[in-house]
């Protein structure tokens, strides 16, 4: 490549803000927080961005670059049209720190919320438990997530309707759901996915499934059977029913 | 969640509002547009109460054809204490089962809250409204019915299938025997019923139901590989809601328009 593109940067504090523009020379092969860091290095070097393993892994470079939250170290230039100046903001979904850095913090209170795990007494004498891979598949898909927060950010029930207290996000839904489908776990969550986690509050816009770097079917594969499994608990009747024969 | 809100308020944006730079607002367009024009079409189509068989063919908008006038029909004509000034075509009967199966339908509720709510219009799109209850309250709490009309429209589908057979039987109109044929419509029924088996076995209550909703899925063989078909056929689901959607409509369109005399059907066999 070797041609320069401009960076419009959001640059501000906890309480206000502006985009500034960089121009600096781009060349191949570079990814969003490669030329955030060219700019930090050469023109402003205060401008405060999060980052750490510059490899997709560490879920901490998460902005919105044109519109749509990304890491920004994934987000190769030329997948972007360098034509026009580039935008990077802060997550909007968080309150905002400095420039690039948001109050991510809510999530781990959230996090917490969510009842632990809880095995079912040991298989064996030794005090070990036996599981078929077939059934820890679908939990392992959930293990994959980062805690890059991106799905917290897309998602219009945080990010527009503010509503944290009500709805853990999505994140939390396919954490709940990791432990909900755990072959090992006895634990009772419905009651609180639908009281405090808020599963009702999703409408399935399955914005969160489109962002997420790790590929997670979060609408699809958690959020909508942890629905489901509220449904069998607290609304169907012929469950009930059923359930007081067995 | 019950811990402390995120203390800083950020600013609401305005309706539309976005840093987004490509069109965002296509899809929803389609959606809007597409499920528009069904809707339009069904409703026009079911309350012709005319023109919905041809030959052995019957319109899956008008089937079972519970009461009704044509020779497919279950229990005679419309009953004679139905007051008159009721709307009444056979359709009217059937169609609010596979139309509440889609309107409580986890993929149409994702797409049509975008298009027709505008909640959100995209993602990452400024919204127009202040509050929002979602489906945890009333109305829309009401959605988690889906499962039941899973269950009925399976039945409704079951119906539809014999009727894709029975389009395989053509009487002769000089002889008044039957014989077995292929007609462009044969195939139209059948594509049909392909269609909204895959979009019906691929629904997520049935996936639920197949296997999701226990957590030792190894020890239900069969379970397991009930689960394992449906979530594939679940992976591309709205691939097959739209796909079955265009055909439902096709079907009926395509019986009408034989039946109207504008389209010939050719038997291919
Ligand atoms: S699908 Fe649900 S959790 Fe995901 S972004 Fe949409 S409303 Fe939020
Ligand atoms: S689910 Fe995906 S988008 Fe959400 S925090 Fe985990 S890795 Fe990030
Ligand atoms: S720097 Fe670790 S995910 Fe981007």
């Amino acid at each position: 490549m070797g041609q320069t593109a401009t960076f419009r940067i959001w640059r501000g504090n906890g309480h206000e803000g502006t985009f500034t523009d960089y121009a600096t020379e781009v060349t191949e092969g570079m990814v969003v927080l490669d030329a955030v860091h060219q700019i930090q290095a050469h023109q402003a070097h205060d401008l405060a961005v999060r980052w750490n393993c510059k490899a997709g892994k560490c879920g901490s470079c998460s902005a919105e670059v044109n519109g749509h939250p990304r890491l920004m170290c994934m987000t190769r230039l030329n997948q972007l049209n360098l034509a026009k100046p580039v935008t990077i903001e802060p997550m909007k979904a968080f309150p905002p720190i400095k420039d690039l850095v948001t109050d991510v913090s809510f999530n781990f209170r959230a996090k917490k919320s969510i009842k632990p795990f809880k095995p079912r007494p040991p298989d064996a004498p030794d005090g070990t438990w036996r599981m078929a891979q077939a059934d820890v598949e679908r939990v392992q898909e959930f293990r994959k997530c980062i805690e890059c927060f991106l799905c917290q950010d897309v998602c219009h029930v945080l990010r527009d309707h503010r509503l944290f207290d009500e709805f853990v996000g999505p994140r939390h839904m396919i954490y709940a759901a990791a432990l909900e489908m755990h072959p090992l776990d006895v634990e009772q969550r419905a009651r609180d996915l639908k009281d405090a986690y808020g599963v009702g509050f999703c409408n399935i816009t399955k914005c969160c499934t489109k962002v997420c770097p790790e590929g997670i079917g979060i609408t699809d594969n958690a959020i909508i059977p942890l629905k489901e499994r509220v449904i069998d608990q607290l609304y169907d009747p012929v469950v009930k029913l059923l359930r007081m024969f067995r | 969640m019950s811990e402390s809100a995120v203390p800083l308020v950020v600013a609401r944006r305005r309706f539309g509002e976005t840093t987004r730079r490509d069109l965002w607002w296509v899809q929803p367009l389609l959606v809007f547009a597409g499920l528009s024009t069904f809707v339009v079409y069904a409703t026009w189509a079911a309350f012709q109460g005319d023109h919905y068989t041809y030959g052995p063919y019957i319109s899956p908008f008008y089937s079972p054809e519970i009461f009704g006038t044509s020779p497919h029909n279950w229990f005679g004509p419309k009953p004679a204490a139905l007051p008159p000034w009721l709307p009444f075509t056979p359709a009217l009967l059937i169609l609010p089962i596979p139309a509440l199966f889609r309107f409580t339908c986890y993929y149409y509720r994702g797409a049509y809250y975008k298009a027709f709510w505008g909640d959100p219009p995209s993602c990452t799109v400024g919204e127009h409204r202040t509050t929002y209850w979602g489906e945890n309250s009333f109305p829309l709490i009401l959605q988690n019915i889906h499962r039941y009309m899973l269950f009925i429209s399976m039945a409704v589908l079951a119906i539809l299938v014999v009727d894709a057979w029975e389009a395989l039987w053509f009487a002769d109109p000089a002889t008044g025997r039957v014989q077995f044929g292929v007609g462009v419509g044969t195939i139209v029924l059948a594509a049909n019923v392909t269609l909204l088996s895959g979009y019906l076995f691929g629904c997520h209550s049935m996936r639920h139901v197949a296997g999701g909703c226990v957590d030792q899925i190894s020890r239900a063989p069969l379970g397991a590989r009930a689960y394992r078909c449906v979530s594939c056929l679940n992976r591309r689901h709205m691939w097959w809601a739209w796909t079955s959607l265009f055909a439902v409509g096709f079907a009926d369109l395509y019986v009408r328009l034989c039946s109207m005399g504008v389209w010939t059907d050719v038997r291919i066999w």
